[in-house]
């Protein structure tokens, strides 16, 4: 059994509004092995970015952690106070955004930024620092470090800035890295690279869990994925077993929805209708006002997460039966 | 030879302005793109030089002493030896004008730095923190803000009685109000931008937040509402003065100049006329300033 470097339990989020409480993340369980990278996929506002700010602490007010835990290498982090966590943030889990253009402060330059995060975590000299963001900017792959350190971030282009994001984050080795929606900004040559230096990272020791609704991010570089769908996770598998053989309808409906370079695909088919309104789920399970196969069933009673083989879990009352699809 | 020694002056003025700009547009950029733009903004500028290079070298433009009574030429009207003329006390009305400068110079900028300063850090704790200090902060701002600004000044001074350092404190009180509101809006506006959130992912602190990651992004602003102080609390320290409230004689300011010329406004014009000009000159060049400068700066950031 191997070390799990985050492991999160029954975590739920609420966001008490004047018609009622919300849960954007609701009753999420998943787990990050050491030395791998594990990937969380779904349509906008199914709760993705939500569980990666709940597991950081950074869920903005009034958005709360209002049940489970957060298990950071085998110790609870939610419970710890505001000053711990603030001290783990950085130094043992990081986090980039999608965002390369706006995650850098305009007016410092990237490698006082970078620095910063150094002399915050280590007790270290100005010129150490400033040797260490140099070594980690050649470790992303900066061109020209040394000219780049004393660069504004307008000076610079998207795949740099992103470079930059995620030097700042790695640059005092955490063990984890949270990256939400790394590539969504950037354009296909630069996403690659991105993604090879995640892989390189991993490789490094950095467990990586990615957030994406890109599914051929997931699939180049996730061992392991969670679908998210209106706050629950509906299934989980090792990346081969799901792109091979996807089982939840949602997930069906994801993978064929999916643009492709192929020839002889005519229409491209998508998931009728939208995520539900997270104040008025349906009683039964979230998916079924979109779900093809749905059965009375499905519309009175929420469905369980079951294994359905080693290694899989998914949350449908199809899967008992055989012969979908 | 001239290039060269224009280049060792852009030098040292980018030194001293990278502290008060935040290092994010180098002085003579700026001051380029502000000569393309607006000239006048310039011609401010290089007035405002001369004008506070007038009031520190002062004793040596003139031969005359501040406070050195003639009464055998008393009220002159400007002459060679007077060039603007004598008043009531024969004292000669350029060198009370160059050193009147010194304090309604002072009075412009150390308020204004002050207020500014107070504002800043008001304004970014309050709209950073939220709750209770923003209500805190934000009410006493509302109620400084509620009194008309020249009532609250003479009611401060009088509860604190003359001298510069309570003029100081007098205009500071009056317009931090002002400066708390402008920074306080844009921290909201700021704190929600993702680079704090970065900031916060690798573990800063919060009063390292506020002091490095959103205080920088607010100096274009706090840089422009520096010069639109300025011009503001000359205007007040004259009016104080001229009300009686402000500089006591026998020191030179020039609203005091205006109040005591005020009584010969007939036979002797000039009292009244020179320190009126200079304040309208420094008052309107601040402004142009000022205006010159949220030109520039206010395309949020640089064009490129």
């Amino acid at each position: 059994m191997k070390e799990k470097t985050l492991e999160v339990c029954g975590l739920t989020v609420c966001i008490p509004t004047e018609k009622g409480v919300i849960r954007p993340v609701n009753d999420v369980s998943l787990e990050v092995p050491a030395g791998s990278i594990v990937g969380i996929v779904g349509e906008s506002g199914c709760g993705k970015s939500m569980t990666a700010r709940a597991v950081m602490g950074l869920l903005r007010s009034p958005a709360k952690v209002t049940g489970g835990s957060v298990f950071l290498c085998g110790r609870e982090i939610t419970s710890l106070p505001e000053k711990e966590r603030r001290n783990l943030r950085g130094a043992e889990i990081s986090m980039i955004f999608q965002e390369p253009m706006t995650s850098l402060n305009p007016v410092m330059k990237v490698g006082s930024q970078v620095a910063e995060a150094i002399r915050l975590h280590t007790a270290c000299s100005r010129e150490e620092a400033k040797a260490r963001t140099l070594e980690i900017f050649r470790e992303v792959e900066i061109p020209e470090p040394e000219s780049r350190f004393s660069c504004y971030p307008h000076q610079l282009s998207g795949g740099l800035r992103q470079r930059v994001m995620i030097a700042m984050a790695m640059v005092c080795k955490p063990k984890l890295l949270i990256a939400d929606e790394p590539t969504t900004a950037l354009d296909v040559t630069v996403e690659a690279q991105i993604l090879n230096l995640l892989e390189r990272l991993r490789d490094a020791g950095t467990s990586v869990l990615i957030i994406s609704h890109n599914l051929g991010v997931i699939a180049k570089v996730c061992d392991y994925v969670y679908v998210m769908y209106a706050g629950r996770i509906v299934e989980q598998a090792e990346t081969k077993a799901l792109f091979d053989r996807p089982e939840h309808p949602y997930t069906r409906g994801l993978f064929r929805s999916v643009t492709s370079l192929r020839e002889g695909c005519e229409t491209l088919e998508t998931i009728p209708g939208v995520v539900p309104n997270l104040l008025r789920l349906p009683a039964g399970c979230s998916f079924s006002l979109r779900c093809g196969q749905c059965t009375e069933n499905c519309r009175q009673n929420i469905p369980e997460l079951l294994e359905t083989e080693p290694g899989r879990k998914v949350r449908c009352f199809l899967m008992g039966k055989e012969g979908a699809e | 030879m001239l290039r060269t020694k224009r280049k060792q002056a852009e030098q040292v003025s980018d030194l001293l302005l990278q502290s008060q700009l935040g290092e994010e547009e180098r002085f003579g950029d700026l001051m380029r793109r502000m000569a393309r733009e607006n000239k006048t903004a310039v011609i401010s500028f290089f007035l405002i030089i001369l004008m506070i290079l007038a009031a520190v070298f002062a004793p040596y433009l003139t031969p005359y002493k501040e406070n050195d009574m003639d009464l055998l030429h008393r009220l002159s009207p400007p002459s060679a030896e007077h060039l603007l003329g004598t008043d009531e006390g024969g004292r000669d009305v350029l060198t009370r004008l160059l050193y009147g400068a010194r304090v309604s110079l002072l009075i412009g900028v150390v308020p204004a730095l002050l207020s500014l300063i107070l504002g800043a850090v008001l304004g970014v704790a309050a709209g950073y923190k939220g709750g209770l200090t923003d209500a805190v902060i934000m009410r006493l701002a509302d109620v400084t803000l509620a009194f008309p600004s020249m009532l609250l000044a003479m009611v401060i001074m009088y509860a604190l009685g003359d001298g510069i350092l309570n003029v100081f404190l007098t205009l500071t009180l009056v317009n931090w109000a002002n400066v708390a509101r402008v920074v306080r809006s844009q921290t909201l506006k700021l704190k929600n931008c993702e680079f704090v959130e970065a900031a916060r992912i690798i573990g800063v602190s919060r009063d390292r937040i506020m002091r490095r990651h959103i205080l920088p992004n607010c100096l274009p602003t706090l840089l422009v509402m520096f010069t639109l102080n300025v011009p503001a609390s000359i205007l007040t320290e004259s009016s104080l003065s001229f009300l009686g409230l402000g500089i006591k004689p026998p020191n030179a300011s020039w609203g005091l100049m205006i109040n005591t010329g005020r009584q010969y406004l007939y036979n002797a014009p000039w009292l009244c006329f020179a320190p009126g000009a200079a304040i309208m000159l420094i008052v309107l060049a601040f402004n142009f300033l000022g205006n010159g400068l949220l030109d520039v700066l206010d395309p949020r950031l640089k064009k490129q």
